[in-house]
C-alpha cells in the first residue's frame, strides 16, 4: 500500500496543471446545455486541444494512436482537469470511453485506422446503440435485425435512450444477426457494428428527460445498409464484444466524476456557511458524511485503477461495487444541496437543481442498480442465477 | 502510486488469518460464550509471542516494526475472527505498559467515551491509569464484551488521567477499531452468501432470489468501500480520513450483521447462529474511541477548513 506518487507521476501532473493553466482561460463560452451543435463544437474543440497538446486517448495503448499512459496517470489527469474546471468529456464520451476501447481491443488493424485517430483528433463523434424498447435492462432480448446482404448488412429496427445521437457521426450498434430461436440463448446472435448515422433510413427523434432537455433520443432504423466490414468481431459473437464494451463503462467511465462531487461538497459547504443552514447541526453531520463518503469513492477509484493497472489495464467487475456505491451517494448529495438551497432547490435556473434532477438518472443509466448488483451477487459472490 | 497490498503484507495477513483460525476458530467461539467471557490468558500471550501488539514497536525495543497499514491488516484478521478482549487497547499499550507488547498483561482504556469500561475484572491496567479503579459490574449485550462502571472520568485523580490518554491515542484506537469493523462486515458477506447458497426454499437456494441477492450485493458494497477507506486510513494516518474510515466501518459492521441476520431467518435470531455476536461486537466498537456522530463532525469541520 502506497499512495505516494512516483517522481514521474509527480512530474505530470505539474506540466499538466501549467498546460490547463495556460489553456482553460482561452476556451469560449460553454453552450447552453440544450445547444446540441454548439455542445458538439464545444467538446470536440476541447478534444482537438487535447489532441494537439498530446493529452488525447492517455489511457489508450499507443499502437491504438493513444499515449500508452498508466492507469495511475488517467487518474492524475482526471484529477487535474476537474480541479481546474476544464470541461468535461460530453459528446466525445462514447468515442473516447466506450467504442474507441472496444475498437482498440477487438477491431482489426483497418477498423483501428479507420477509426481511432478522429475520435483521438475530436472530428468524429459517435453514439451508443444498444438499448432498445423493449431491450433496456435485458439488454440480450434486442430485437434490432441485420439481414446479410452481399456485402451489406440490412438493418431494421429501434433504439432509444440514445444520448449524443442528433449530432453524432457514428453509432455503435448491436444487431440480431442471428434470429433468436428455441434452441440458441438470446445473448448469442449478437453482432457489434460501427454505424455511421447519415445514411438512408436512419431517423433521430429527440426525447426530453424529465429535467426538461434533450438529452438522449429514439433512432428508428428502416433498412440501413451497414458494410459487414464494419462488424467488429466475428458475427453473432457481439455479446462478448459488448462485454468489454461495458467493462470500460463501469471500470473508469466515471471516475472523474468524483472529484466533481467533492469540488461541489466544497460549494455547498461555503453556501451552508454564508445562510447560516450550516448550524443546524443534523444538515452539518450529513454534509460530513458525504465528505467521507465521497473521501472514500475516491480512495475507491485509486484502489481500482492500482489493480486494473496490475491486470493489464482492463478494469475487472469491481467497477459494478463502485457504480452502486457511487450512483446512490451522488443522489444523496443533491438532496442535501436542496436542503442547503431550502426553498430556492426549487428555482431551475440553480445549477444545483439540475443536477439533481439529472442525478436521477445514476441508478438507471449504464445498467440499473438493480442489474449492477446482480453481477456483483453473481459474478463477485457466486451467488446461483436465478429469478 | 501502487495502492496494492504488498506480497509481504499479503503474506502476513495470510499468517494471522492461518493462526487465528487454529487458536480460535467457531469451538473456540462458542466456548467462550458458553464461559461467560472471561479472558483466554493463554491465547493472549500466544497473541504476544505472534507480534500481535508488539508490531509497531521499533526493533530495538523489542518489537516488529511495522506500520499502521500492518496493524490495520492484522486487525481485520481479528475483528473477522471475532477475537475478544481490549485488542485496540493493548496494542496502543505495548511499549508504554510492562507487560502489554509480550501479551502478558491485559490493558483496557476509557474509550467508551463514559464512565464504561471493557474487560475491567480481566485487566491489569487501564492505559494512561497508575492503578485500576473499582467498578460495579454492568451486563453487556455483547456476551464476549464485560462492562463495568467506574467513577465518572471527568473528575479528579486517576480516572480523569485515565479518559486524557485514551483522548491522546482516539486517532490510532479509531483506526485499529475500524480494521476490527472491516473484518466482522467482510466476514458476515461470508456467512450470508454461504447461507444463501445451502438454504433451500421453494426448490432452489434462497441465493437465486433477487432479493436475497441484493441484500448480499449491498453488503459486499458497503464493506468494499470502508475497507478502501480504511487502507488509505492507515497509509495517510490522517486524523479526517481516520474518521471517514471508523464511520464507514462502524456503518458497515453493523449493518452486514442486521443484513446477515436477514438472510438466515428465523436461524438468524437463535442464540446459536453466530449473527448476533457480529452483531453485538459491532455495537459495542461502533461506541468505542470515535462515534459516527464525532467521526460526522470533524469531517465537518474539514469540509469547511478545506471549502475556505
Amino acid at each position: 500500500m502506497d499512495l505516494t506518487p512516483t517522481a514521474e507521476e509527480q512530474d505530470f501532473r505539474a506540466r499538466l496543471r501549467e498546460w490547463l493553466g495556460k489553456t482553460l482561460p482561452e476556451l469560449p463560452a460553454r453552450p447552453s446545455p440544450d445547444d446540441w451543435p454548439g455542445r458538439r463544437a464545444y467538446d470536440t474543440g476541447w478534444q482537438r486541444r487535447l489532441y494537439d497538446a498530446g493529452y488525447a486517448g492517455l489511457h489508450w495503448p499507443v499502437d491504438a494512436g493513444g499515449r500508452g499512459a498508466t492507469p495511475t496517470q488517467h487518474l492524475i489527469f482526471l484529477e487535474e482537469t476537474e480541479r481546474a474546471g476544464a470541461p468535461y468529456v460530453g459528446a466525445n464520451f462514447v468515442g473516447l470511453l466506450h467504442a474507441g476501447p472496444t475498437i482498440a481491443a477487438e477491431g482489426t488493424a483497418a477498423q483501428r485506422a479507420r477509426w481511432l485517430p478522429p475520435v483521438l483528433r475530436g472530428d468524429e463523434v459517435w453514439c451508443q446503440g444498444f438499448s432498445e424498447p423493449g431491450a433496456g435492462s435485458d439488454l440480450a432480448a434486442l430485437r434490432t435485425r441485420a439481414v446479410r446482404d452481399g456485402d451489406d448488412y440490412v438493418i431494421t429496427g429501434s433504439k432509444i435512450w440514445t444520448s449524443h445521437a442528433e449530432v453524432a457521426d457514428w453509432c455503435e450498434l448491436l444487431v440480431r444477426t442471428d434470429p433468436v430461436s428455441e434452441s440458441v440463448p438470446k445473448h448469442r446472435g449478437i453482432s457489434w457494428l460501427a454505424m455511421p448515422m447519415d445514411v438512408p433510413g436512419v431517423t433521430v427523434r429527440p426525447l426530453r428527460t424529465l429535467a426538461g432537455s434533450t438529452e438522449f433520443a429514439e433512432v428508428f432504423l428502416d433498412e440501413v445498409r451497414v458494410p459487414v466490414a464494419n462488424r467488429v468481431g466475428a458475427e453473432n459473437d457481439g455479446w462478448r464484444v459488448t462485454m468489454v464494451t461495458l467493462s470500460f463503462e463501469r471500470g473508469t467511465a466515471f471516475v472523474g466524476e468524483v472529484v466533481a462531487c467533492r469540488r461541489t461538497l466544497g460549494a455547498l459547504a461555503r453556501t451552508a456557511r454564508a445562510n447560516g443552514r450550516w448550524d443546524d447541526p443534523v444538515l452539518r453531520r450529513r454534509l460530513g458524511r458525504l465528505y467521507g463518503e465521497f473521501g472514500a469513492l475516491w480512495r475507491l477509484t485509486q484502489w481500482n485503477v492500482s489493480e486494473s493497472q496490475a491486470s493489464g489495464g482492463v478494469p475487472g467487475v469491481g467497477g459494478s461495487v463502485f457504480k452502486l456505491a457511487y450512483s446512490h451517494a451522488r443522489q444523496e448529495l443533491y438532496d442535501a444541496a436542496a436542503e442547503v438551497l431550502g426553498a430556492d432547490s426549487l428555482a431551475l435556473d440553480e445549477e444545483w437543481v439540475l443536477d439533481r434532477l439529472s442525478s436521477l438518472s445514476y441508478t438507471i443509466a449504464a445498467g440499473t442498480s438493480q442489474i449492477q448488483q446482480n453481477i456483483v451477487a453473481e459474478r463477485i459472490l457466486g451467488l446461483p442465477k436465478g429469478r | 502510486m501502487d495502492f496494492r497490498l504488498t506480497e509481504e503484507q499479503r503474506d502476513l495477513r495470510a499468517g494471522v488469518r492461518e493462526l487465528l483460525a487454529g487458536r480460535y476458530g467457531r469451538e473456540a467461539l462458542r466456548a467462550s460464550v458458553d464461559s461467560g467471557g472471561a479472558l483466554d490468558r493463554e491465547l493472549w500471550r500466544q497473541l504476544g509471542e505472534a507480534g500481535f501488539f508488539a508490531l509497531r514497536l521499533p526493533e530495538a525495543d523489542g518489537g516488529v516494526g511495522l506500520g499502521l497499514p500492518e496493524a490495520v491488516l492484522v486487525f481485520e484478521e481479528a475483528g473477522r475472527a471475532l477475537l475478544p478482549g481490549p485488542l485496540v487497547a493493548t496494542h496502543l499499550a505495548a511499549g508504554a505498559v510492562p507487560g502489554a507488547a509480550a501479551g502478558t498483561a491485559v490493558v483496557t482504556a476509557f474509550d467508551l467515551g463514559g464512565p464504561l469500561v471493557a474487560h475491567l475484572a480481566d485487566a491489569d491496567a487501564v492505559l494512561g491509569a497508575a492503578s485500576l479503579p473499582p467498578g460495579e459490574p454492568v451486563r453487556c449485550a455483547d456476551p464476549l464484551t464485560p462492562l463495568h462502571r467506574v467513577a465518572a472520568p471527568e473528575g479528579a485523580g486517576d480516572a480523569a488521567a485515565a479518559a486524557a490518554a485514551a483522548a491522546a491515542y482516539r486517532d490510532e484506537g479509531a483506526l485499529l477499531t475500524a480494521a476490527l469493523q472491516v473484518g466482522s462486515a467482510l466476514r458476515t458477506v461470508e456467512l450470508a452468501v454461504r447461507y444463501a447458497g445451502e438454504r433451500e426454499q421453494f426448490g432452489q437456494p434462497i441465493g437465486a432470489f433477487q432479493a436475497v441477492k441484493h441484500l448480499c450485493a449491498q453488503m459486499l458494497v458497503r464493506a468494499e468501500v470502508a475497507r478502501t477507506a480504511l487502507y488509505a486510513a492507515a497509509v495517510t494516518a490522517d486524523p479526517a480520513e481516520v474518521a471517514g474510515a471508523k464511520m464507514l466501518a462502524d456503518g458497515a459492521a453493523v449493518r452486514n450483521a442486521r443484513d446477515c441476520l436477514q438472510v438466515y431467518g428465523g436461524m438468524g435470531f437463535t442464540w446459536e447462529a453466530d449473527v448476533h455476536l457480529h452483531l453485538k461486537r459491532a455495537w459495542v466498537r461502533a461506541e468505542q474511541w470515535r462515534t459516527a456522530g464525532e467521526a460526522e463532525e470533524l469531517l465537518a469541520a474539514e469540509l469547511a477548513a478545506v471549502a475556505e
